[in-house]
């Protein structure tokens, strides 16, 4: 791919992107006009937090909420599974 | 912009002018299979139930395929001794004004000569079928269903969420868009019923997306699987959200159940769980088992967006393939209509995905074979399901 897009945010009131790439540790990226710096190295698909997202606080991908912050996630950060929760089911996952 | 289609006797407007060979039962598949074949590129397509003991949902769904706006005329094949209500199918398909035979296997003397009957039947009717008279189409006459099928990472932020565009525009301009998938919509509720035109039909919505989660709760199939979370799906919501996205954002019109077709423009849901206690397994078994549920809603085309890379197309209406990874698209490209995973490219966008969705449906339905169309993949499949019809406030 050519000029290949990092990151791709699917609504506007999202305070998460989508990696559309694997993005590398200590990567820093303009995004939406403002300087991202990837503290993890993620593959396509994980998500990137937007903005300080605090305890609690509603995870937004497609402007909806996909869950709920189960701690403080700074700007630049990988959310997942270590860091929030379903609104709903229990994820399980086999380690 | 008017689309070419083809205007048949009981007013429906269809964009195929196709005949159909449908056995009513397994044993008369191979029959009409021989029958069908050599006309296979003039569109004479195969369909059919393999089932012998009586199902009213098999009925209904066969009964509507057989009078769909893209058949123009009907072959019934029978064994003889099934179940099938024949002479009711038969009588539907000649009040609809499609010309329509039934042949009966055991009074016809066997295989060979309902073939030769069969074929005669099928070049006469070709001929016939050349005299359809054809009339210009609109939007509004034009219905469209979206399934996804082989997921991956990329179906939720390119594929599907362009396909919700796409299905936008085709509701602003009076068309009548379909979406189903009810068992895959956990943690969806609160918004997909925030979006019923009517408080009604929000309840309706709300009780089909419970039943859909307790069936699927009895059959022990679990959605979200380890794989999901590895591909940076977090929750059971944000999974249901990728496929949900393939609805956009139009209110919901109405709900319906496979073999309801709508008949206001707008976007409406298809509840394909089954009613009461689970009795013939899953409710889907394959996605050709949703495409053609889709199809007896009266869809005349379908929006199949896949990441990992299906090919199937269907019987009756064109499959248009969205390909969500432009990793696939490039191994699988002489499968695929539409390369959504440009998206991911910075100098693509999905609104521009969107267009190219909605450039493509105008182009199928104006006759232009999709991909799999052109390959001739006519798959289908029909199963046994319950269903109690549906409620007084789900269609208005």
């Amino acid at each position: 791919m050519g000029n290949s897009r990092k990151l791709i945010q699917l609504s506007t009131q999202d305070n998460v992107a989508v990696a559309c790439q694997a993005l590398q540790q200590g990567e820093i990226l303009d995004f939406n006009e403002e300087e991202f710096l990837i503290e993890k190295a993620v593959t396509l698909g994980h998500k990137i937090a937007l903005k300080d997202i605090a305890l609690g606080e509603k995870i937004l991908k497609y402007g909806i909420a996909i869950g709920s912050a189960t701690q403080a996630i700074k700007k630049g950060e990988q959310v997942h599974i270590h860091n929030m929760k379903s609104d709903f089911i229990p994820t399980y996952i086999i380690d | 912009m008017e689309l070419k289609g083809y205007i048949r006797q009981d007013g429906k407007k269809g964009i195929r002018n196709v005949v159909l060979v449908v056995y009513l039962v397994e044993c008369a598949h191979f029959v009409a299979s021989e029958i069908a074949t050599p006309f296979k590129k003039l569109g004479v397509q195969l369909l059919g139930f393999g089932g012998c003991y009586p199902n009213a949902y098999a009925d209904k769904v066969v009964n509507q395929l057989c009078t769909h706006s893209n058949v123009g005329g009907v072959l019934l094949v029978s064994l003889g001794c099934e179940s099938f209500n024949r002479m009711k199918l038969a009588k539907a398909i000649e009040a609809s004004g499609r010309p329509v035979e039934t042949l009966v296997i055991q009074e016809n003397g066997g295989t060979l000569p309902t073939i030769e009957k069969g074929q005669t039947w099928i070049k006469s009717t070709l001929e016939l079928l050349k005299e359809t008279p054809t009339i210009y189409i609109g939007l509004e006459d034009l219905i469209v269903g979206t399934i996804c099928g082989g997921s991956d990472a990329t179906s939720g932020i390119t594929a599907n969420p362009a396909v919700g565009l796409a299905f936008d525009k085709l509701v602003a301009n009076k068309g009548i868009a379909i979406f189903e998938e009810t068992g895959e919509m956990i943690g969806c509720a609160d918004h997909i019923i925030s979006r019923a035109k009517r408080p009604e039909l929000g309840k309706e919505i709300e009780k089909s997306l419970n039943k859909a989660a307790q069936y699927y709760t009895i059959m022990g199939h679990g959605s979200f699987a380890p794989g999901n979370a590895d591909g940076g799906l977090s929750t059971i919501e944000e999974k249901s959200l990728g496929a949900y996205s393939k609805s956009g954002s139009a209110p919901i019109s109405g709900l319906i159940k496979p073999g309801d077709v709508p008949k206001e423009s707008g976007l409406y849901l298809m509840d394909v769980v089954p009613d009461g206690e689970p009795r013939f397994g899953f409710p889907n078994i394959n996605d050709n088992s949703e495409i053609i549920e889709l199809i007896a809603s009266g869809c005349h085309l379908i929006l199949f967006t896949t990441g990992r890379g299906s090919v199937v197309g269907s019987a009756i209406s064109p499959v248009i393939k969205v390909c969500a990874n432009p990793e696939t698209y490039r191994r699988m490209s002489g499968d695929m209509d539409v390369n959504a995973g440009k998206a991911l490219d910075l100098d693509h966008s999905l609104p521009e995905v969107a267009d190219e969705i909605y450039d493509k449906i105008l182009e199928v339905a104006s006759g232009k074979p999709s991909v799999s169309e052109q390959l001739g993949h006519q798959e289908f499949v029909i199963t046994y399901k319950t269903f109690e019809p549906i409620g007084p406030s789900c269609l208005v």
